[in-house]
């Protein structure tokens, strides 16, 4: 096998596209698994079984039906009776909404992490709910679960080529596309070592992030 | 050791509504309509329990209770573990809802509303309403960790009474201060000790000005040193305000230094009341003679 150095420079303008795809999607995914996991988390406490009910429901079924098959859904079936929508938006929808039934999971043992006699507490001073949540409640869970939120986030960046599927063209779609035409192999490495690149600075970070945000209590 | 400001009462003063002398004579015995009249009149029934029974699956742990606290009085209940000393606590502060009775404080349902001459389940509002006459103090202070000490004694008087950041403010130092704490205002939780936590535990409950006092085994999770620092603050709000207080402690000379009333438990019932000298010098019933054997 021969290593081509040309061939890596001719896949440079396709490379940069394909990157700046799996980082929005990486982004605006993350962005949406972390705000609808913690919709979710918090639903599933309410008091009401109307809303826990249908709640559990939806995200046990997202969570054990395949990415893979969620984004055909949203990219083909969807849009015969509502809106349709570009690849890459529906592909980040698609990995947001997903991987936001598995940061629902993470929320959850993060807010049944904060001890009772904080809730005890917030109900002796008479706190209204919404206040015992966001001044007393998530402040101590999500500190708990920030490492967690950012392993799914790393794990979210190695599906992220799945957005392909239906068009949306990320590094590893870029790779395929141009290898394919070009009847080279380069580009595939190109990838594989972009991935690592991002991936491993990205565990680092969330180390840091660990320690500063750790209670010490 | 704490350094308690000079006069507590100052500080825990109802919104200028009523000080240690003042009586209210012409105030209504009892009142199920909400009312803004003095609830402080000496002598008037603050805490009442009617026929309340709470149990845990099988068991029982209080049978059909009776009891009321008078405004102004500091009552403490002693007994064995599993007697139902806490379980009343954590019923006042609305932790657990009883199985039978009501219970009423200030005249106002806490347990029940009053809806077209029925009892009903209350709502979430009534609840609040009642509930903000009580305070309590926890065995293990449960303080917010995420907030420095000024935010948790500045937290509920902002968020529930409404009071302005300053305002709330002004009152948490000087509640710190009376709790002998001033120089730990922009210290986390973490960084004090039990003894301390607990202060901060103490002036937050007291920052909600409420009419009733809970204290909860309140030094049974502190080392024994640091015991005697949360007494003494105790001890000086107890004689030097008007706040009704109900207490469960195993520490008994506190209890018998602070109290006007002490009531002896047993598998959910009182089994003796009466004034702390009668109580631990000459009890009447074998299971208080007992009781204190193991404890004195």
């Amino acid at each position: 096998m021969n290593w081509d150095w040309d061939v890596v420079n001719d896949f440079m303008p396709e490379f940069w596209d394909g990157l700046l795809v799996t980082l929005q999607a990486l982004a605006l995914g993350s962005l949406i698994a972390f705000a609808l996991g913690l919709v979710w988390a918090m639903a599933q406490r309410a008091p009401y079984a109307w809303v826990r009910w249908p709640v559990t429901a939806f995200t046990e079924f997202v969570r054990n039906t395949p990415l893979l098959v969620q984004l055909f859904f949203l990219y083909f079936v969807v849009p015969e009776w509502g809106p349709s929508m570009s690849a890459l938006t529906t592909g980040i929808i698609g990995l947001g909404l997903h991987y936001s039934t598995y940061t629902a999971e993470v929320y959850r043992a993060g807010i049944a992490g904060v001890p009772v006699g904080q809730w005890e507490a917030a109900t002796a001073l008479s706190l209204p709910r919404g206040r015992t949540w966001i001044a007393v409640i998530l402040p101590q869970a999500i500190r708990r679960v920030v490492p967690a939120l950012g392993n799914y986030v790393i794990a979210m960046l190695k599906d992220s080529p799945m957005i392909a599927v239906i068009g949306a063209m990320d590094m590893l779609g870029a790779a395929e596309n141009f290898s394919n035409t070009t009847f080279t192999i380069e580009a595939y490495t190109v990838v594989g070592i972009a991935f690592l690149v991002i991936a491993y600075p990205a565990s680092l970070l969330i180390r840091v992030l660990e320690r500063r945000l750790a209670l010490t209590s | 050791m704490p350094s308690p400001a000079e006069n507590p009462e100052n500080v825990l003063k109802n919104d200028g509504s009523a000080t240690a002398g003042d009586t209210d004579a012409t105030a209504p015995a009892a009142s199920s309509a909400p009312s803004e009249s003095s609830s402080r009149a000496a002598g008037k029934e603050l805490v009442r329990f009617d026929n309340v029974t709470k149990r845990f699956g099988d068991v029982t742990v209080l049978d059909q209770l009776d009891f009321c606290v008078d405004t102004g009085k500091h009552v403490t209940l002693i007994g064995p573990s599993g007697s139902g000393k806490t379980t009343i606590l954590r019923l006042l502060m609305t932790l657990l809802t009883p199985e039978e009775g009501t219970i009423t404080v200030d005249g106002q349902y806490l347990t029940h509303e009053e809806r077209n001459g029925k009892l009903v389940k209350p709502s979430d509002k009534h609840v609040r309403e009642v509930r903000k006459k009580i305070g309590m103090v926890f065995q293990h202070f449960n303080l917010f960790p995420n907030m420095r000490v000024l935010r948790n004694v500045m937290e509920a008087p902002v968020h529930v009474l409404g009071l302005s950041k300053d305002e709330a403010e002004q009152r948490a130092k000087e509640l710190i201060e009376l709790v002998g704490l001033s120089e730990h205002l922009d210290k986390y939780p973490s960084q004090l000790s039990g003894g301390q936590q607990q202060r901060v535990a103490i002036a937050r409950a007291l920052a909600m000005r409420p009419q009733v006092l809970l204290l909860d085994e309140v030094t049974s999770a502190l080392d024994p040193e640091l015991v005697a620092g949360v007494l003494d603050v105790l001890r000086d709000i107890a004689l030097s305000t008007d706040i009704t207080m109900l207490v469960v402690t195993h520490e008994m000379s506190f209890a018998r230094d602070i109290s006007d009333s002490v009531l002896m438990f047993d598998k959910g019932k009182i089994v003796e009341s009466g004034s702390p000298d009668k109580i631990f010098s000459e009890p009447e019933h074998d299971r208080t003679k007992e009781f204190l054997a193991t404890v004195l």
